[in-house]
């Protein structure tokens, strides 16, 4: 296994770990986006001119409860297919290196 | 308040002592775990603030959510969405990545580190990773301060929703449930509050579930509430409120970063993303988090917004949601609906509870006062129970007439923790490059800016303190860390490495 700068070879967990981090970051940054374009944007006329989905007007509707559906559903979609499972404790290097392996033959 | 009403009471109490049995039955399991792992000191630390590492998916997720929610988004929030309408439940969706977040951001790699480093505690992590008492000890006291303060104002809460709808005196209230939340804690440590938290989760999301559905039936559905809310004040339909210029853009826009991303650098919060099994039950967590959280912010917060048309002038925002609770239920159905909002409190209160106590015993007692506890079951033992029930009272003392000084602390609390701990966190667990002189310039801008703009600027174009506090409490970190020396190569290699 390659060693790095330091002369020391890496976790290799930490690499998914890393990109699992970023599918959060990007899922927030998403539900962000959606809560304030349905907001302002929708929701930024008089409320005489609103229009209604389910009862709700529709930009709470879309900012708030279509939001959280898709929330949880990017929170489905990341964990059941974005997600990998691995060993949590500390790993020996040959360990590491059939982690590396087994992620290959995964992918 | 005449008398007690006993049959919403009688539910309460019997909740209550269910309280106890668990803390009873985890201290128990954590006894004979740490025996059998040998019986010293460290191990017990370990079993008594982590729970062995155990948790599964369901409890790690009910425990985290649990702890985050509040007396805030259970009665303070709903209250204010009474009067702002709807464009306080669209501020407080600012929340709906809390479910998934914490634990995405920090994930499996914190608790890798965390493994590697034999972290019980956010503390535990930031001595690891900047080896500088400095550091700890700034952390260790911001948590002492901001967390009592915190603790004490939601005793305060629960003992006003208790007299508010049983008909207790105030101080009875609050001793009644103070006793109740510090003794299950100093008992039953990390596995009590856990099996605590779990049952409360539930608690608070069947409590949730029944006032929003009983709210909808008695106002006769969404689109009619919504209409007559509209009716009493167009502005409790918009996203501006009733009030002109107090939602803002830029400032409702801040609560994303105040309740949402930064939510990560909650020492009790993050003490959670420590704490589970393997990374099964860390998938199962984040689905269940997501789901139950959303479902209880949106719930509540409706509850709290349509129940505007249901009652009206409700004099005190924090007595919305018990006025709602025993308007539209039975008394004995109500006592059982109250166990939701109760829960959320406690099951906060116990998580921030052994937080401090952990900073008190773990990170200066055992570290700077006397390290031969490490090796002493027994006398640590009694000094951590000793220590959380001597901080319970102190908490109870604070709340039982509060002094302006905690009223003040308190509205720091969760800004004060985030500028505190959400860089060194961070960026200690992703960049190589922090080291301790930037952690602790971090901190120092973070606190510091952040008292700045509250005193002298409320609203610093137009936004909450917090969010330009965080931004100069990263630049301070990095060019600092920049400009001075590296971490060493032990500490790299320690949490780099295999």
């Amino acid at each position: 296994m390659k060693e790095n700068e330091f002369g020391f070879v890496e976790d290799p967990r930490y690499r998914e770990c890393e990109r699992e981090a970023l599918y959060g970051i990007l899922l927030g940054v998403i539900n962000l986006a959606v809560w304030a374009i349905g907001g302002y944007w929708l929701g930024g006329g008089s409320a005489e001119d609103y229009s209604y989905i389910m009862g709700f007007p529709t930009w709470f509707f879309v900012s708030c409860v279509a939001n959280s559906a898709l929330a949880i559903v990017g929170t489905i979609y990341i964990v059941k297919r974005r997600m990998r499972d691995m060993p949590l404790g500390p790993m020996t290097e040959e360990e590491a290196a059939e982690y590396v392996l087994a992620g290959r033959r995964r992918s | 308040m005449s008398g007690l009403r006993w049959a919403t009471l009688l539910p309460i109490a019997a909740y209550f002592a269910a309280m106890y049995v668990i803390g009873f039955y985890a201290m128990r399991l954590t006894n004979r775990a740490s025996l059998d792992k040998g019986g010293c000191g460290s191990t017990y630390m370990e079993e008594y603030m982590t729970g062995g590492r155990a948790s599964g998916g369901f409890v790690l997720a009910m425990t985290l959510v649990a702890t985050y929610l509040s007396a805030g988004s259970f009665i303070g929030g709903p209250g204010t969405a009474y009067t702002h309408g709807l464009a306080w439940v669209f501020l407080a969706m600012a929340q709906i990545p809390t479910g998934y977040y914490t634990l995405m951001v920090l994930g499996k790699k914190f608790a890798i580190v965390s493994r590697k480093t034999g972290a019980n505690s956010i503390s535990d992590f930031l001595r690891a990773r900047y080896n500088s008492g400095a550091v700890l000890i700034i952390a260790s006291l911001s948590i002492i301060c901001f967390l009592i303060a915190a603790m004490s104002a939601q005793l305060i809460g629960a003992a006003r929703l208790l007299q508010g709808s049983t008909g207790l005196d105030y101080r009875s209230a609050l001793i009644f449930f103070a006793v109740t939340v510090v003794v299950h804690t100093a008992i039953g440590g990390f596995r009590g509050v856990v099996f605590n938290d779990t049952l409360q989760g539930v608690v608070m999301t069947l409590s949730t579930l029944a006032l929003f559905a009983a709210v909808l039936s008695r106002g006769g559905g969404v689109a009619s509430i919504v209409q007559q809310m509209k009716a009493l004040d167009p502005g409790m339909i918009t996203p501006y409120g009733v009030q002109e210029g107090f939602m803002s853009v830029p400032w409702v826009s801040s609560f994303w970063v105040l309740v949402g991303f930064a939510v990560v650098g909650i020492p009790a919060v993050a003490q959670r993303a420590m704490s589970y099994r393997d990374s099964k039950s860390l998938h199962s967590g984040i689905i269940y988090g997501a789901v139950v959280s959303i479902v209880m912010l949106l719930g509540m917060h409706l509850a709290g917004a349509f129940g505007s048309v249901l009652v009206s002038d409700i004099s005190s925002g924090d007595l919305v949601i018990p006025t709602l609770i025993t308007t539209l239920f039975h008394p004995v159905v109500a006592g059982l609906v109250l166990a939701g909002p109760l829960a959320a409190v406690m099951s906060t209160v116990d998580s921030q509870l052994l937080v401090v106590v952990a900073a008190i015993v773990n990170d200066l007692l055992v570290n700077y006062v006397n390290p031969g506890l490490k090796t002493n079951l027994r006398a640590l033992r009694r000094i951590t129970v000793g220590t959380c029930l001597a901080v319970g009272a102190v908490t109870v003392a604070l709340a039982f007439d509060p002094p302006e000084l905690m009223v003040w602390l308190n509205l720091f609390a969760t800004a004060g923790l985030l500028s505190t701990f959400l860089w060194p966190t961070i960026l200690g667990l992703y960049w190589k490059g922090a080291n301790a002189p930037g952690a602790l310039a971090g901190m120092a801008a973070g606190i510091g800016t952040y008292l700045y703009f509250n005193y002298l600027m409320p609203r610093p174009l137009g936004l909450h303190p917090i969010v330009p506090s965080l931004v100069l409490s990263l630049a301070a970190f990095v060019v600092v860390a920049k400009m001075t020396k590296k971490p060493s190569r032990e500490i790299i290699r320690l949490f780099w490495g295999l």
